[in-house]
């Protein structure tokens, strides 16, 4: 009896997943379930996929708040000293662009997309919460006089943000990890969070 | 990829095959030019530093493409024997290199930064001349780059003098 019970549980379960799998109707319903939850985005969540992204090293190692540009996902130190320098770039001679180039070099694993630079230091992240980056972002006094419409621009358009998701491999080869939300819907989420007039949630 | 370059003055036309070569692999392997090392081919050591109009690369992290229609002076093109380049006339008079492979990319890092600033710091050193020497030259480097330093002030106010007075 047992023996029966526990062979029709298997068969049943081997049934189900043969006709859930061969069944476009359920494929189709999973796909617009998941356009509807992109729909749905909260404003909170948005802010939370926005800030997700913010907070990962592809993006901070850029935005210091000690001048000293940051490596690789223990973000140590820039190597060789280097340090801000004027105009976020580097010094006279030895520049970011003595070694970075307008795109990734795969031969040497060093880093590349146009105007490679620093973050201004108005616009260092590291070691502040969640909260005080947004209030550095949305301020025009921090963020280079920069309204809401050209932050939009800015996050999903400029060709160095979104090099984040094309981030070449290392000194090693070894491919440079990408931060946790897709471009595409890290694009979704800061539009979502600015059309919602971009809030802060005070928590 | 047809790529037209001017190399210590002369003119280039070459044909690449793969335009993400490093600059460095056509200046030794192709031009023939020894004179720029590969230390690291990481962009780490400046062991491969030139010039790319004017602006000092490390040339094994700089694809060939990038230097299309610009102007490359490399470690031979600084100056000549008679003439010896400020730099070079430095190196000299403080005897800087031991086994003397890092020396090409110091003293085309030095030859930039001296172009730009003829009063550089001790700051400005460690800032601009991060290059790596094995042979730890650096504490005679520091020397030479202040006496380059002086070299070519002294040049541009000879040659300020020189317009002053009409001459060429
Ligand atoms: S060989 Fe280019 S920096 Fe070391
Ligand atoms: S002189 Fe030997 S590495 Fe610098």
């Amino acid at each position: 009896m047992n023996r029966t019970a526990f062979l029709l549980f298997i068969f049943s379960l081997v049934a189900f997943y043969l006709i859930g799998s061969n069944n476009e109707a359920s494929l189709e319903a999973y796909e617009v379930i998941s356009e509807e939850q992109r729909d749905s985005l909260t404003t909170e969540r948005a802010y939370e996929q926005v800030m997700n992204v913010l907070m990962h090293p592809r993006c901070m190692n850029c935005h210091p708040t000690d001048d000293v540009p940051k490596q690789g996902m223990d973000r140590h130190p820039h190597y060789f000293g280097m340090s801000r320098g004027k105009e976020n770039k580097g010094f006279s001679v030895t520049k970011c662009a003595t070694c970075h180039q307008e795109e990734n070099n795969l031969n040497s694993g060093v880093p590349g997309a146009p105007h490679w630079s620093l973050a201004p230091s108005s616009m260092g992240w590291q070691g502040l919460s969640r909260s005080e980056i947004a209030q550095r972002l949305l301020n025009p006094e921090t963020n280079g006089g920069k309204s809401h419409e050209e932050l939009v621009t800015h996050m999903t358009e400029d060709e160095l943000v979104l090099w984040a998701w094309n981030p070449g491999v290392d000194a090693n080869g070894v491919q440079r990890e990408k931060p946790p939300v897709s471009e595409e819907d890290f694009k979704k989420a800061v539009e979502k969070w600015f059309d919602e007039g971009a809030p802060i949630p005070s928590k | 990829m047809k790529i037209a370059l001017k190399v210590n003055g002369e003119q280039h036309s070459l044909e690449i095959a793969d335009e993400n070569t490093p600059l460095l692999w056509i200046v030794r392997d192709l031009l023939n030019l020894k004179g720029t090392k590969f230390g690291c081919g990481k962009a780490a050591c400046g062991a491969c530093t030139l010039h790319v109009d004017g602006e000092a690369v490390r040339s094994c992290s700089y694809a060939v493409k990038f230097a299309d229609g610009k102007k490359v002076t490399t470690i031979e093109g600084l100056r000549n024997e008679e003439a010896p380049h400020p730099v070079q006339q430095a190196w000299l008079e403080h005897v800087v290199p031991q086994c003397g492979y890092c020396q090409p990319g110091f003293m085309m890092a030095t030859a930039a930064l001296i172009s730009k600033n003829q009063e550089p710091t001790d700051e400005d050193i460690d800032n601009n001349i991060i290059n790596i020497c094995r042979c730890a030259t650096y504490y005679r480097m520091r020397k030479a780059i202040h006496r380059a330093a002086e070299l070519e002030r002294d040049r541009l106010s000879l040659s300020t003098k020189n317009i002053e007075n009409g001459e060429e």
